[in-house]
């Protein structure tokens, strides 16, 4: 199934989306660590401001500056940054018309505020702007400077009015500079360098989103990478110990548990029994409720990463383990 | 660790029947429950007499066809299944900002001017997509709401969810840069270039005005700044009105008969989003009620400890007993995580009480199903009123 498994490892632009909520930030995050583990040099990008990454590494809030925070043995490097409209905006005009050393004047008419917060669009195209800058930026030699980019990018609700600039801008600038910077982001974003990964946690509400997404994605011609599950836990119960909780009648069942809890000196076994087989008919309830919610995402047909859920969370090495996970599926 | 007092419990029944609260604003991250939160409340508040209405901006599915909304077309409808027989009533809507945004422009400029600004690209491409508008327009809504409420008595009380936003915070700040772009100095500089510049003498200044449309002229293109232009000069009669809409709105956030309620789960990024906006809404001496903590994990044998549950397991193990056994070991093991999982959220939850004395919370149990009927929420709210505090009922 060439479309639903493309080839990930060609990918140079990962575009992480999600339900808020769902983990977005660390499953771009759990991405970009294992391409720097496979000795790559990875740009991994935010785009709201919300620091996420720095949260997520424990390392000092990030700005528009790409700053190195990982570096493997294998040689891969870890970059990251938190892209700013305004600065963006500056590196623009910088780039194009020489024009940076404008800022002061520009800022003081507020004419900054005007192309990063009202304009529509406008504020999209330099934040895309900027991430189509990197990946394409070549060192002296040729060379690539960064091997691929990871983009924490913005909710599913938001996403493919962001990525769908050129339909964005098409409404106000049908020439200028603006549209021909937005066409060649489009054209970036429609190849097959490109994958736009979906966040999801196996609940229903994120599902449904998930689902919409993919179609919406899909409609805007914008190429779908993995749908990545996260706060995957596996099942606590046996498939025959479920049954046995959420039957009909538990009454001997709850005699032999109390009676095995007595065995082993538990107090109060009649009581304990009652709850253990009471959440054990929950847990069961939600099990069953996740697997309607596979069998869903598996319709998608795209290829599904599943990450581990992490009791203690994202710190102290569960990035690591959550990058082993993506890259043993094929995420990069 | 002392449990917590009464005083830190968030007393929501109370909230809710207090006659002096008519407008209730639920915040907080994407994800957390604010939009269940929001429509729990709603349900009580109606079923305990009063007539509410409640505003959701971007409900899911199947909550929103629980409130009988299936069509986003901004008119408050109510909601079939409510118990009335308190004397009260629910409505529910959900937010239309471009038809909203449409009929601010109605409501404050003369019928040609409005007609050239509804047509106006540019207004037309600001009305749909700029980043803000959403949040803006959910307060100018809110405004409209109280207006009316106030004007016929239809409402006494109104639910209103936050959209999801980059930021939680986006709906305070919004307004106020619409409002203070829209009578700034650049705007009446593309409206009236000269004008701005002052007339001969400020040379400086006039430099400036040439080198920003110039630029301007460069990035966006000709005809964008263009179709700008004449959308500021057909706006020109209306930035009073903008300002003093926004102004209104933000003070009635201020006033004491609104009160914020955070949302947040037990995790710990939900958790510092909560505590950033308690922060915030402090600095901005807007009313704070106090804390939802959604999806609290509760256990059914409290008495037992997940250690305790571990080493039950282990022995059950060893001894290879009763044909029970494995289930029983399985059992102690949910157990034991479910224990770990709800002492750990114990832990962030006295971290966040502990960090903002003061701030009553209250905690809702996870549930196993998504909520996407009436009675779903009415187990929410229930939860949502209960007056006692967490530690008792752990």
């Amino acid at each position: 199934m060439p479309e639903s498994h493309p080839d990930l490892s060609k990918v140079r632009l990962h575009v992480v989306t999600g339900k808020g909520g769902t983990g977005k930030t660390t499953a771009a995050a759990a991405a970009a660590t294992a391409l720097a583990r496979q000795g790559r040099r990875v740009l991994l990008a935010e785009v709201e401001g919300r620091q996420g990454i720095s949260q997520t590494f424990d390392v000092a809030p990030l700005g528009h500056t790409e700053t190195r925070i990982l570096h493997h043995r294998a040689g891969g490097e870890l970059w990251a940054m938190s892209v700013d409209a305004k600065d963006s905006l500056f590196d623009y005009l910088q780039k194009f018309y020489k024009a940076g050393r404008t800022r002061a004047i520009l800022e003081r008419f507020g004419a900054v505020d005007f192309a990063t917060t009202i304009a529509p669009g406008v504020r999209d195209v330099l934040l895309i702007g900027k991430i189509y800058e990197a990946v394409g930026r070549r060192a002296k030699n040729g060379q690539a400077v960064y091997d691929a980019v990871v983009l924490d990018a913005p909710p599913t609700g938001r996403v493919v009015r962001f990525l769908n600039v050129n339909a964005e801008v098409a409404d106000v600038a049908k020439v200028g500079p603006i549209r021909s910077q937005a066409d060649s982001i489009t054209r970036m974003l429609r190849s097959h360098t490109t994958a736009v990964h979906v966040v999801t946690l196996l609940e229903e509400m994120p599902v449904q989103e998930t689902v919409d997404a993919l179609g919406e994605l899909r409609r805007a011609g914008l190429p779908v990478g993995a749908i990545v599950v996260n706060q995957v836990r596996e099942p606590l119960l046996s498939d025959k110990a479920m049954r046995s909780v959420t039957a009909a009648r538990t009454a001997r069942l709850a005699e032999r548990v109390a009676a095995d809890l007595a065995a082993v000196g538990v107090r109060g076994s009649e009581e304990v029994a009652a709850g253990l087989i009471a959440d054990g008919a929950q847990h069961a309830d939600r099990v069953e409720l996740e697997r309607e919610q596979e069998a869903i995402l598996a319709t998608q047909g795209r290829l599904t990463v599943r990450l581990p859920w992490l009791p203690e969370g994202t710190e102290g090495g569960g990035i690591s383990l959550l990058a082993d996970a993506a890259a043993g599926q094929g995420l990069v | 660790m002392a449990p917590p007092s009464d005083s830190q419990v968030l007393d929501l029944a109370r909230l809710l029947e207090d006659p002096q609260t008519r407008i209730i604003v639920c915040c907080g991250a994407g994800g957390v429950g604010k939009t269940t939160t929001a429509a729990a409340l709603g349900v009580w508040a109606a079923e305990h007499g009063r007539r509410a209405v409640v505003l959701t901006i971007d409900p899911a599915r199947r909550l929103a066809q629980s409130l009988g909304l299936t069509e986003l077309d901004n008119i408050p409808r109510p909601v079939a299944g409510i118990d009335t027989t308190a004397g009260g009533s629910l409505d529910a809507m959900m937010l239309d900002m471009k038809r909203t945004f449409d009929e601010v422009v109605e409501q404050h400029a003369a019928p040609d001017k409005a007609a050239q600004i509804l047509a106006n690209p540019f207004y037309q491409a600001v009305s749909s997509s700029f980043a803000g508008t959403q949040e803006y327009m959910a307060m100018e809504k809110l405004g409209q709401l109280r207006t009316e409420a106030a004007r016929d008595g239809r409402w006494d009380l109104i639910v209103v969810d936050t959209p999801p936003s980059r930021s939680a915070l986006d709906f305070l700040d919004a307004p106020k840069r619409l409002g203070s772009f829209l009578d700034g100095r650049f705007i009446r500089l593309l409206a009236a270039p000269a004008k701005a510049g002052g007339r001969a003498g400020l040379k400086v200044l006039n430099v400036g005005v040439g080198v920003v449309t110039s630029t301007l002229s460069k990035v966006l293109g000709g005809q964008l700044l263009q179709d700008v232009q004449t959308f500021v000069a057909a706006l020109d009669t209306m930035f009073g009105g903008f300002r003093e809409r926004a102004d209104q709105t933000y003070a009635l956030l201020k006033d004491s008969e609104t009160a914020f309620v955070v949302v947040a789960a037990p995790e710990r990024d939900a958790l510092r989003e909560a505590s950033y906006f308690a922060g915030r809404l402090d600095e901005e001496e807007m009313p704070l009620a106090g804390l939802v903590v959604n999806r609290i994990q509760r256990v059914a044998a409290p008495s037992l400890s997940a250690a305790r549950a571990v080493a039950a397991a282990d022995e059950l193990a060893d001894r290879d007993g009763s044909a029970s056994g494995a289930t029983t070991q399985a059992l102690l093991r949910l157990h034991a995580t479910l224990a770990e999982t709800a002492v750990r959220q114990q832990r962030l939850t006295a971290g966040f009480a502990a960090g903002h004395p003061g701030i009553p919370m209250v905690e809702v149990p996870a549930s196993a199903q998504d909520i996407h009927d009436l009675a779903g929420l009415r187990e929410v709210a229930s939860a949502l009123t209960t007056r006692e505090p967490a530690a008792l009922r752990r």
